[in-house]
């Protein structure tokens, strides 16, 4: 398989960092290895942050963070406007934005040229999932769509099983599992 | 039985202190160490261990406290960083001259000033010569295995000596990785069951520990230090044979990779070993002889048998992630180039300082000094010492 090296941009108290991690111990469900490491620094609420996966069939011998990503994920959407977040993205990366918008605005807007550019409106779906706008999980349902490194339904299990053992109550366990299946379906390519 | 898991490098130290349940742990919360005593605490106060968790108001106490309850007899951990350490270090040559074998976990970082709370290895080399055993760790899976076998080096008879299990703060510590661990019981059957050889609690044999020494009686005493630590060469091979055996993964003083014909060579520790492996993979796949050699023991340091497998390199460059300020260069640089000096061959060793309060250190960093070493083979010109990824 291709190694996927993955940038996330989210910020502080979003649970990007958390979804990255959440990815990575998806892993051990497969013979995969995967490392998940955020940007370390001091940890501020709404500054903009960065997390890092790799996945990947061989053992990871690097310890350093993700210049050429494959994947880059935006969990908010003013971030799409403010960050740089194609910085260093090879040039058949997969893109995906929370955003109301479709792909094709959005390239238009911006001005990409190349890329494959994916939109979910992470943040809809988590008010309306979960109550708040907590756009970590939903975004993870459109990244397994979009890589295909899981099957839906074992991903599904993983969180689940991962939430019950954190004590999340029975109702936001649903609410992140519908999110993230939410996700899954409604993300749209170009 | 093992099993995979997520771990970050914390977590895996944590779990291997539970795993071993030791008698005492006294500490002091500094970064990024804390959440290791955090993550232990949480395993005392669910039962899960019998520890003694003392927590103390500094670090020079949380080791006294280690002290105190190693010589009365306890099989005592802890951890720390940065200043912590350097809060320690009072305390450091006190442990090793009274021969207490307490395994602490030392998550690297930088120094003050200026202030940074990231990753280098100012806070480890600081303490080199304190007469602690010291062991590094590229990841998160030898960072569990090196805390389960550094147990039964230290408390080895011959040996006698505290250790100072070393692991990257921030790269390693904070990162989640896949991870190998094995059952509670195997562990425990590893490192087996702790007997002091004196013990302050003894009241059948009342000994004095701790007493003033004075010039005629202290060199021997720091003569036995340097004998428990020549001796530990020895047992630090045995205790990774018997793991190797027992548990799969192997361990040596020091990891030779690709290193058999290699022209270059780079001598480098704990993580940023596994990005040079990666671009040194990459140069053999090209078919350049280009090797790592990383040591995993810093003290006692395997000198001899790493100048026996560097004798027929071209070019080394040792990759140096701590500064000594006013010497030829950095503190593993000085071991490589004094090592050398026991064999015959004279290969060409440079010194390149990297990673310094955890500045980024990447593969085309690595590629950029390898073109260097490349175009000293044919023009015979480099420059021995200069840092990596820093502004003029």
């Amino acid at each position: 398989m291709k190694t996927l090296e993955i940038r996330w941009h989210g910020r502080g108290g979003q649970g990007t960092v958390t979804a990255a991690k959440t990815l990575g111990e998806s892993m051990i469900e497969t013979p995969l290895y995967f490392q998940a490491f955020p940007e370390y620094g001091p940890e501020r609420m709404g500054a903009p942050v960065k997390a890092y996966n790799i996945i990947s069939d061989e053992k990871i011998l690097t310890h350093c963070p993700v210049i050429n990503p494959n994947v880059v994920i935006v969990v908010d959407p003013s971030l799409i406007y403010s960050e740089n977040f194609l910085e260093g993205a090879t040039e058949d990366a997969d893109v995906i934005l929370n955003t109301g918008k479709n792909p094709s605005a959005i390239r238009k807007e911006l001005n990409i040229s190349g890329k494959k550019i994916y939109t979910v409106d992470a943040n809809k779906i988590s008010l309306e999932c979960l109550g708040r706008v907590i756009p970590n999980t939903p975004m993870l349902g459109a990244l397994l769509r979009v890589t295909q490194i899981l099957p839906l339904e074992t991903f599904l299990n993983h969180v689940k099983h991962t939430f019950a053992h954190k004590k999340f109550s029975e109702k936001i366990i649903i609410g992140n599992l519908e999110a993230i299946k939410r996700a899954y379906e409604e993300v749209k390519g170009e | 039985m093992q099993k995979f898991d997520a771990f970050t490098g914390n977590l895996a130290v944590a779990t291997a202190m539970k795993q071993i349940n030791p008698d005492v742990c006294a500490a002091y919360p500094i970064t990024p160490s804390t959440e290791i005593m955090m993550i232990f605490a949480d395993f005392v106060s669910n039962g899960e261990v019998n520890t003694e968790l003392v927590t103390v108001e500094s670090e020079h106490s949380a080791m006294s406290a280690c002290i105190g309850a190693s010589l009365a007899g306890g099989r005592v951990m802890t951890a720390t960083s940065s200043a912590g350490l350097a809060y320690m270090w009072e305390l450091l040559s006190v442990a090793s001259g009274l021969r207490c074998p307490i395994v602490m976990t030392c998550v690297n970082r930088a120094l003050s000033a200026p202030l940074n709370i990231h990753c280098d290895h100012s806070d480890a080399m600081g303490a080199r010569d304190t007469g602690w055993i010291q062991i590094f760790s590229e990841n998160a899976q030898e960072a569990y295995d090196n805390v389960i076998q550094a147990i039964r080096i230290a408390e080895h008879k011959d040996v006698k000596l505290p250790v100072m299990v070393c692991v990257d703060g921030f790269i390693i510590s904070h990162s989640y990785e896949k991870m190998q661990y094995m059952e509670d019981k195997e562990v425990r059957d590893f490192v087996g069951e702790f007997k002091p050889y004196k013990s302050l609690l003894n009241v059948e044999k009342p000994e004095t520990f701790g007493a003033m020494v004075l010039p005629n009686y202290y060199m021997e005493f720091k003569r036995q230090v340097r004998e428990g630590m020549e001796r530990a060469r020895q047992v630090i091979l045995e205790v990774g044979e018997e793991f190797s055996q027992r548990f799969g993964r192997y361990y040596s003083n020091f990891e030779n990779y690709m290193l058999d014909d290699a022209d270059f060579v780079f001598v480098v520790m704990n993580s940023a070993a596994g990005t040079v492996k990666h671009v040194v993979k990459n140069l053999r796949e090209k078919g350049i002889k280009a090797g790592v050699l990383k040591p995993r023991v810093f003290r006692p340091f395997p000198f001899k048998e790493i100048a026996d497998t560097l004798k027929n390199s071209k070019i080394i460059c040792v990759l140096d992630r701590a500064e000594t300020f006013g010497a030829e260069g950095g503190p593993l640089y000085l071991e490589i180039k004094s090592a050398l000096q026991t064999i015959e061959s004279n290969p060409t060793v440079i010194n390149r300082i990297f990673g310094l309060g955890q500045r980024d250190f990447l593969p085309y960093h690595v590629e950029n000094v390898f073109k260097e070493m490349r175009n000293y083979l044919d023009s015979g010109n480099i420059k021995m010492f200069d840092y990596v990824n820093l502004r003029d």
